[in-house]
């Protein structure tokens, strides 16, 4: 009858073994992060499933990565550049919009996967225990693909814009875009930190399944994508920035493309925000945790 | 050091139903933004016109919030090594207290302690996605069963013997047939090599030869020392596996003993047995929408639900069921095998052309599919009722193998003349006619022929 015989269970009898106790949580949980790193793996395979699963099956495959920002970019360049003339900051309104666009589709990206993430995993919420953070993590995460394929464009748009200098316009690079990885880290844990919410938020009331598009949409016309932040009165700069998105965009054009907006004080107050949303997201989705196996 | 696997004390788990819109659905326990917006704002004014016309006794009107304590008040140990059977009736409780104590789902009063690292087994195939092939899914499915990664690797080719799918393990699973999916999701979960084992009735899915399999697979888990805790509907499975059963009934744990006198005692107190079976909603998968199944019952000739029908009446079954929405193609229907699983028949309520035209889509709507077994047809003894309901070729929506049993009692039903018992699953009274063949030579009046007359 036994095909594979099992390696004999050496039961190790420890003299201080692995005791779990399952009772009812009241309250505020603990973050436990501690066991989401025991499950760094899980993690990681759903992240690599996101993306496997992603483009499998659509014609163009990882191309979508760069189409999507790409002619988001040439209908900015056209309505908001030429027809509007919105200033950019002195530099190519291409690559200004590019590089906006950049981070926003990171962030709107995790926004939409986050949201849906745990519904989308009911099967396994309601079969298997791990930590739940696991999923809308690995959703967040799974966008650094994207977000790494959209930056090869980005690349080829500064060697252009670097060699064919445009009449009018400056533009080089700086030792500014050494703080690059900083303001990535940046967009994620404020994608992060509001995919937490809106992924608890959707299983508990499902209407943010609609609130969620409009949104990211919403959003996009607060966050300085399209037009500058320059543009704004100085007063209004840091209210703002309390859109963490405001900080990591002009924190990208001012590590990628050199402008001299100085966004410190805006940085610093968005990254605040961020860190807020994160920690409070954290703490909401933990305290939710326990009734996601019966609610989702 | 202790030798308890196990410590379950006063655990309960109280799930709400119906309290928004009191229905039946799964999903009954979500809520929507309006209902909590709504209860905001007019909490206030409420209980404003509450205290106004308190005097005068207007009912606030409170919808009801029905309970139901899906597990009350169970205790009991289990000792490291001991492989326990858990049997009760559908939603007795029994996936409730697996997926407490595998941690899916939190108890509401009580606790459980655990001394070791458990393996869940509440479904075989938990995440596996259909777009991504066989080995993807094995590393998938590893991981998520809590394998670490060098573990599936050193696994990975026992695991895919074990499944015997090797010539298609490149191939995604969507393009699998249903039994090479199974065997693969088996394979991953048989390879689990957890200090506790916790089983959901996985056995109660595809075919004879994958239930040996598994069965044979089980049964090494056992001898290897590990504690598992094993549930199923399967009673000859439960004997097998098993030194010791608990029984459980409307939440509460009625009874534990060696596993022969517990599965005696199940059967034989009527807990098996209501002639009704209504589906709670985490019995339903989310794969069934937009079908829901609401209840089964079966009457007697005279309408009453019952347990027990007479082989001489006839018995009519009921399967209630909604639909949110239309559905083209629908067949509702049932396949009755005997307590020994021989086959009985399979019938679907759109088998009649007329109606098979009458409902070639089935609008949205609730919905009560009937089917009277005649009288004079069944033999007697133990029957099973599974439920299928689908779409031929295109979907399976929902599918109960075990969704109802009953008895047949035989009294007076055709050849009770003789106190025997006869053979097969069906006792039809056909029409038999005895006539004298020629008035011949024969002069000894026992030789007869025999004429079927259909």
């Amino acid at each position: 009858m036994s095909e594979t015989i099992l390696p004999k269970n050496t039961s190790k009898t420890k003299p201080n073994e692995e005791v779990l106790f399952v009772r009812p949580s009241s309250g505020w949980a603990a973050l436990n992060l501690m066991e989401l790193w025991k499950y760094r793996e899980l993690t990681y395979f759903l992240i690599w499933r996101d993306i496997k699963v992603r483009y499998k099956q659509t014609v163009l495959g990882a191309a979508w990565a760069i189409i999507q920002p790409f002619f988001t970019m040439v209908v900015f360049t056209i309505f908001f550049g030429k027809l509007a003339k919105v200033p950019s900051d002195n530099v190519p309104y291409p690559i200004f919009s590019y590089t906006g666009l950049l981070p926003w589709g990171l962030f709107a990206a995790a926004l939409t996967n986050a949201g849906r993430s745990l519904v989308g995993n009911r099967a396994m919420i309601t079969k298997i225990y791990f930590p739940r953070l696991a999923i809308p993590l690995a959703s967040v995460l799974s966008g650094l693909v994207d977000f790494a394929i959209a930056f090869v464009i980005l690349i080829a748009m500064m060697f252009y814009y670097h060699f064919i200098p445009q009449e009018g316009y400056e533009f080089y690079l700086t030792p500014a875009i050494l703080t690059l990885p900083l303001f990535i880290l940046l967009a994620l844990i404020t994608a992060l930190g509001v995919g937490l919410w809106l992924s608890a938020l959707t299983v508990i009331y499902r209407d943010f399944n609609y609130i969620v598009p409009f949104l990211t949409q919403f959003w996009l016309f607060i966050t300085p994508v399209a037009y500058s932040a320059s543009m704004l009165p100085k007063k209004w700069a840091l209210i703002f920035a309390l859109n963490p998105m405001t900080g990591v965009v002009e924190g990208f054009r001012w590590a990628l493309l050199g402008t001299d907006t100085a966004p410190g004080p805006m940085v610093a107050v968005s990254s605040t925000i961020a860190i807020i949303v994160l920690i409070t997201g954290l703490f909401y989705f933990r305290r939710m945790e326990h009734t996601f196996a019966d609610k989702v | 050091m202790s030798d308890i696997a196990i410590r379950v004390e006063n655990l309960g788990k109280v799930y709400r139903i119906g309290e928004f819109q009191g229905s039946y659905s799964y999903r009954q326990d979500y809520h929507t933004l309006r209902e909590t917006l709504v209860g905001a704002v007019t909490a206030p004014l409420k209980w404003l016109l509450a205290s106004k016309h308190s005097k005068k006794g207007v009912n606030n009107h409170k919808p009801e919030v029905e309970t139901i304590w899906a597990l009350n008040d169970v205790s009991f140990v289990v000792p490291k090594g001991q492989v326990l059977g858990v049997i009760g009736r559908n939603g007795a409780g029994k996936s409730t207290l697996l997926k407490i104590l595998s941690r899916v789902t939190e108890p509401t009063l009580g606790y459980a302690e655990i001394h070791g690292r458990v393996g869940s087994l509440l479904e075989v195939g938990t995440g596996f996605h259909p777009e991504l092939t066989g080995r993807e899914n094995i590393l998938l499915n590893g991981a998520i069963l809590g394998m670490k990664r060098t573990e599936i690797e050193r696994k990975y080719k026992e695991i895919v013997a074990f499944s015997e799918v090797e010539k298609f393990i490149d191939t995604p699973v969507k393009h699998y047939s249903s039994g090479m999916y199974l065997r693969l999701a088996f394979a991953v979960a048989a390879h689990l090599e957890p200090e506790i084992l916790v089983v959901d009735e996985v056995l109660a899915v595809g075919d004879a030869e994958f239930q040996r399999k598994c069965l044979g697979k089980m049964s090494d888990v056992a001898q290897e020392g590990r504690t598992v805790l094993f549930v199923s509907h399967n009673m000859s499975a439960i004997l097998r596996l098993t030194e010791e059963t608990i029984v459980l009934d409307q939440g509460k744990l009625v009874y534990r003993a060696p596993t022969p006198a517990a599965v005696d005692y199940y059967m034989s107190s009527g807990l098996a047995q209501i002639g009704e079976r209504v589906w709670a909603a985490d019995e339903i998968p989310p794969s069934a929408a937009p079908f829901t199944p609401q209840v089964i019952r079966i009457r007697d000739g005279q309408g009453r639900v019952v347990d027990t029908v007479r082989s001489t009446e006839t018995a009519t079954i009921e399967i209630e069921y909604r639909l949110d929405a239309p559905i083209t193609g629908l067949r509702v229907g049932m396949y009755l095998i005997t307590a020994r699983a021989e086959s009985v028949f399979t019938s679907f309520d759109t088998d009649d052309p007329e109606q098979f035209e009458a409902y070639r889509v089935r609008p949205a709507g609730d919905y009560i599919s009937r089917c009277t077994i005649p009288a004079n047809y069944l033999n007697e003894g133990r029957y099973i009722i599974g439920i299928n309901a689908s779409a031929y070729r295109i979907r399976r929506y929902f599918q109960d193998e075990q969704a109802l049993s009953f008895n047949v009692d035989g009294t007076a039903a055709p050849g009770s003349q003789w106190p025997e018992l006869r053979m097969g699953p069906v006792r039809p009274l056909l029409d038999w006619r005895i006539e004298p063949a020629s008035p011949s030579k024969y002069t000894d009046k026992d030789q007869v022929e025999i004429v079927h007359d259909q």
